[in-house]
């Protein structure tokens, strides 16, 4: 079965990261998240003492709005043109198909946002351990989002105005993944990077099944 | 190729709320051609996808021995990919081996999918069937926006392929040139 499922993880994630078909890839998450850190200091003046207090918690936002960005072109296209149809005839579970494009999608958005987070940091002023810390927050969080991200992707292939509602219902989901992601990095705020990976591992554990079911109540 | 087989019995189809076919059934075995014929919105292809087994049927049941290919008119190929490499995915995922009936394709194999004309993406999709190795073929008017060559090319491929042992439906509002084709109205069996 994993044998099989290769070619599917490698077309996700070429799909995913150099974007094609409409997708747009992983720059645009990208340059989305460093673009909301460049624009924060604008709107909040130069001051780095409340940059460095504040910064945290807007690199999680930023974050979290990236990884909704391309939610419609997770699933929505695959679906429409029957690649789905043509999986489950050939007895691949919904459920390991999802698996492995929540894994595509983390290794497109959550990778390249740890590999931009230092830009951000020195954007925001953030110190080395507050960096370290954020680092480590979306090594345990970005999974959790991308999770989420491909659930919903796939609850909503399909709808009119299928977009605006996924990103609509990502925001709730996602707001226990922001509140301890950024809450690890307030003083004595470890235990914040435990229950982000607690979360996230719930998140996993749940989407490919919550996905791989909404797909099938879609052929209905 | 090995045996195959598949089975409908006392098959019911709902659409939303309206009842389109009930108490159809149906059985296919290695060297049988069966064609589903009907007007439009009669439930040739909701009977192919219940066939399929991507739909649940209302009432009845389903059996089959052997894998399946189904073209619809969804093409499943990436259009941004060329010819050659959309339907290497699928052989890749199929792990076929066998060389391939080309429909014609050869010198299209370089060209991007999202290029093609309505009838040479039709002759990709016979030919991501035909590659796949399945030996029952479910055909969702795979005639429609062939020419009359290459519509009497694909029927003659149909033909070959159940010589060779495979079985076909066929969904297709149009007549078929094909001999020993069995052809089911589906409109006796409409609720």
């Amino acid at each position: 079965m994993i044998g099989r499922l290769w070619p599917v993880f490698v077309r996700d994630l070429t799909l995913l990261s150099r974007g094609a078909q409409g997708r747009g890839g992983a720059v645009l998450p990208l340059l989305f998240f460093l673009a909301v850190a460049m624009l924060f200091p604008f709107a909040v003046g130069p001051d780095a003492r409340l940059l460095a207090r504040t910064g945290a918690g807007v690199i999680w936002v930023a974050a979290l709005l990236a990884a909704i960005l391309p939610l419609d072109r997770l699933v929505e296209p695959d679906l429409e043109a029957g690649f789905f149809d043509q999986w489950a005839l050939r007895g691949f579970s919904e459920e390991a198909l999802l698996l492995s494009r929540i894994l595509a999608h983390w290794i497109s958005f959550g990778i390249p946002l740890m590999i931009a987070a230092p830009l951000s940091a020195g954007l925001l002023s953030l110190d080395a351990g507050q960096l370290l810390t954020v680092e480590i927050g979306l090594l345990l969080g970005t999974p959790g989002l991308a999770a989420i991200g491909v659930t919903i992707a796939a609850l909503t292939a399909g709808l009119r105005a299928g977009s605006a509602l996924g990103g609509l219902l990502a925001i709730p989901l996602t707001v226990p993944l922001l509140i301890f992601g950024a809450g690890s990095l307030q003083p004595d705020g470890e235990g914040g990077l435990a229950l982000l990976a607690a979360c996230s591992l719930v998140a996993l554990g749940v989407a490919p099944f919550a996905g791989g079911a909404a797909i099938r109540a879609g052929r209905e | 190729m090995q045996d195959c087989r598949l089975v409908a019995n006392d098959i019911a189809c709902r659409r939303g709320d309206r009842i389109l076919i009930r108490g159809l059934s149906l059985t296919v075995e290695s060297g049988q051609i069966v064609h589903l014929a009907g007007p439009n919105g009669i439930g040739k292809s909701s009977l192919i996808r219940i066939l399929a087994g991507l739909l649940r049927p209302y009432a009845g049941t389903i059996e089959r021995i052997g894998a399946l290919a189904l073209t619809d008119e969804r093409l499943a190929l990436d259009g941004h990919q060329t010819l050659e490499n959309a339907l290497g995915f699928w052989r890749k995922i199929d792990r076929a081996s066998g060389s391939v009936a080309d429909f014609g394709l050869a010198d299209l194999l370089d060209v991007p999918v999202r290029f093609l004309s309505t009838g040479q993406r039709k002759r990709a999709a016979l030919a991501r069937i035909a590659a796949s190795e399945a030996p029952i073929w479910l055909l969702d008017e795979p005639l429609n926006g062939l020419d009359q060559h290459w519509s009497c090319m694909a029927q003659v491929a149909i033909n070959a392929h159940c010589n060779a042992g495979g079985a076909v439906i066929i969904a297709s509002h149009q007549p078929l040139s094909i001999e020993r084709v069995q052809t089911l109205q589906i409109l006796d069996y409409a609720a």
